[in-house]
């Protein structure tokens, strides 16, 4: 595998230009994560005095944006074959390893961005207070990773399944139970056991377990464990989504 | 050495043979054709030929580079404007062109340099910064056109390139390949439309399930039929072909309807000796036509179907595109 940095660079930046050309998507996925902070972290938090959820909430909601954004990026490469480009990328006198890295980065940049305008929501209206540098740094690369990680799983998916039909299928079936199955929205110990369980093998717990130890100070896991476990979860993605992708053809 | 040379390339799909052992060269500066329905092996030879899939059996040289082992080196060196569309419709035609630039290791230089050159010769420079959603079929084409020679390839892979436009639309691509072939660059293109064919390409392949049947110029592939086609519209087809064939006016008519017809060395003599006969023994004539072979009388020379006859998956994938607003 040849390392082609020009080339990294070409399908990052068609990622991102297809992404500043479509403003009415960067609206819409904000929508959802302020509808969530707005109705259920004021509603829940009017229902528990003394327990800021607001600020408990922030990363969760933190972290369904780069969800839906990052894994909405990796999965597109189904509509890239339905609509043809993926020809044009496939018949490029580029490896298939530049083209996963670079979708991969290009898919985390637009997410990352998108995690940054709900942070920066959240520092303006849920009185959570700005984190220390080293925290702010430490957030957005661990949101960093954990976009890196859904865009290649997005990417490896729609490597293996390729049928447009079943886009909105995994949109449901995968995004929304990992979202809801993970520590987001509550502490993971004070889960019923069972939900204690599904949420610890969900690797989306470690990410927001650990944006939250960093934004508000309170994390079941240490911060050096979640860093860890997402790292972990990283090399595997980047490695299915390489090998998936590698096996792909026109 | 010719631009592409192929040798007994082959293709089977779960045991069936899209490609049945082909051999042909590409000259340089040449425009080749591949004449054949839809399903015939056409595509299936371009994604061989671009290294897009693997050949079962045989190989293929492009422009000296072996497409099994030397795919890298071989896509460089060539343009490729696929049948179906290419193009992000939500990048710009400029940012198309730029992103393929890179994608195929241009230094900033040339590719600045490339894109305005290419954008000119399609005509596109005035809409380089609009998004390619907007643009109409034919412009698309162009703009795939322009991409496909941006990195200054030395072969040019046409498949279907006017597939689903309107005649009017492919007139106007037909003057910017003819334009590309002033330029010297070899092409290889790939169409069902006969008339395409006959008008653009300096030699032609008519290929049918997968394998060669004739293989000339269109001017010589012609010449095979000989002479004229004569068709008469009769109401007793049947009596008009028994006679005809009696006092030795053709050996093989054949009877389509209320239709004969049949090919002869010189007609311009036989139709009075036609129409003379035919009232001597008292059968009508509605109509009567002679003329010149086409390729669509070749083709059916060679295979024995009409090439207009078979619907193929290439215009269903067009109406669905275009029922999801793409």
């Amino acid at each position: 595998m040849a390392f082609e940095p020009g080339k990294i660079y070409a399908v990052w930046l068609r990622e991102v230009k297809r992404f500043t050309n479509s403003k009415a998507r960067i609206v819409s996925s904000l929508g959802q994560p302020i509808l969530f902070l707005v109705a259920l972290g004021g509603g829940l938090s009017a229902m528990l005095p003394g327990f800021n959820y607001l600020a408990f909430i922030l990363p969760g909601i933190m972290a369904m944006t780069v969800m839906f954004t990052s894994i909405f990026s990796g999965v597109s490469i189904i509509w890239d074959r339905e609509f043809g480009f993926l020809k044009e990328m496939l018949a490029a006198p580029t490896s298939r390893e530049t083209i996963v890295l670079g979708r991969i980065l290009g898919g985390a940049t637009t997410a990352v961005f998108q995690g940054t305008v709900m942070f920066i929501l959240g520092m303006l209206f849920t009185g959570v207070p700005i984190p220390p540098l080293m925290g702010i740094i430490g957030i957005f690369v661990l949101m960093t990773i954990f976009s890196c990680y859904l865009v290649a799983a997005g990417i490896a998916i729609a490597s293996v399944v390729q049928e447009v039909e079943t886009f909105q299928l995994l949109m449901n079936f995968l995004v929304m139970p990992l979202f809801f199955l993970s520590s987001a929205l509550f502490p993971i110990n004070q889960m019923p056991s069972w939900l204690q369980d599904i949420s610890g093998l969900n690797p989306v717990s470690y990410a927001v377990d650990g944006m939250r130890g960093m934004l508000i100070g309170t994390s079941t896991f240490t911060i050096a464990y979640d860093f860890g476990v997402s790292l972990a979860v990283l090399l595997v993605a980047f490695l299915a989504a390489s090998y998936f992708f590698n096996k792909t053809s026109i | 050495m010719d631009a592409v040379v192929v040798e007994k390339l082959e293709k089977k799909f779960n045991g069936f043979t899209a490609v049945d052992k082909i051999s042909f060269n590409v000259k340089r500066g040449e425009l080749f054709g591949f004449l054949g329905p839809n399903g015939a092996g056409k595509s299936t030879t371009i994604y061989m030929l671009t290294t897009l899939i693997a050949p079962t059996s045989g190989t293929a040289n492009v422009n000296g580079f072996d497409i099994r082992t030397d795919s890298e080196a071989v896509r460089k060196s060539i343009g490729i404007v696929f049948q179906d569309p290419t193009v992000d419709i939500r990048l710009t035609a400029y940012d198309n062109l730029d992103i393929h630039g890179r994608l195929y290791g241009m230094a900033a230089q040339a590719r600045k340099e490339r894109i305005r050159e290419v954008l000119e010769l399609v005509e596109l420079t005035e809409w380089k910064d609009k998004m390619v959603k907007t643009f109409s079929g034919g412009m698309r084409r162009r703009l795939e056109i322009a991409r496909g020679l941006l990195h200054t390839p030395e072969v040019l892979f046409l498949d279907e390139p006017t597939l689903g436009l309107d005649p009017q639309t492919r007139r106007h691509i037909w003057q910017y390949i003819e334009k590309l072939r002033k330029g010297g660059i070899a092409m290889m293109l790939t169409t069902h439309y006969l008339e395409e064919a006959d008008y653009l390409c300096d030699r032609v392949a008519i290929i049918d399930h997968g394998r060669i049947k004739a293989l000339d110029t269109p001017r010589n592939l012609k010449g095979i039929i000989g002479g004229n086609i004569i068709r008469i519209e009769a109401r007793e087809p049947q009596k008009l072909a028994e006679m005809l064939k009696k006092n030795g006016c053709c050996k093989a008519p054949k009877v389509e309807g209320t239709i004969v017809s049949f090919e002869v060395k010189e007609g311009g003599k036989l139709v009075p000796k036609i129409m003379s006969a035919a009232s001597k023994a008292g059968i009508d004539v509605e109509n009567i036509e002679m003329r010149m072979p086409s390729l669509e009388d070749v083709f059916i020379h060679y295979t024995g179907t009409s090439i207009r006859e078979e619907k193929g998956a290439g215009g269903d994938m067009m109406m669905r595109r275009r029922a999801r607003g793409f």
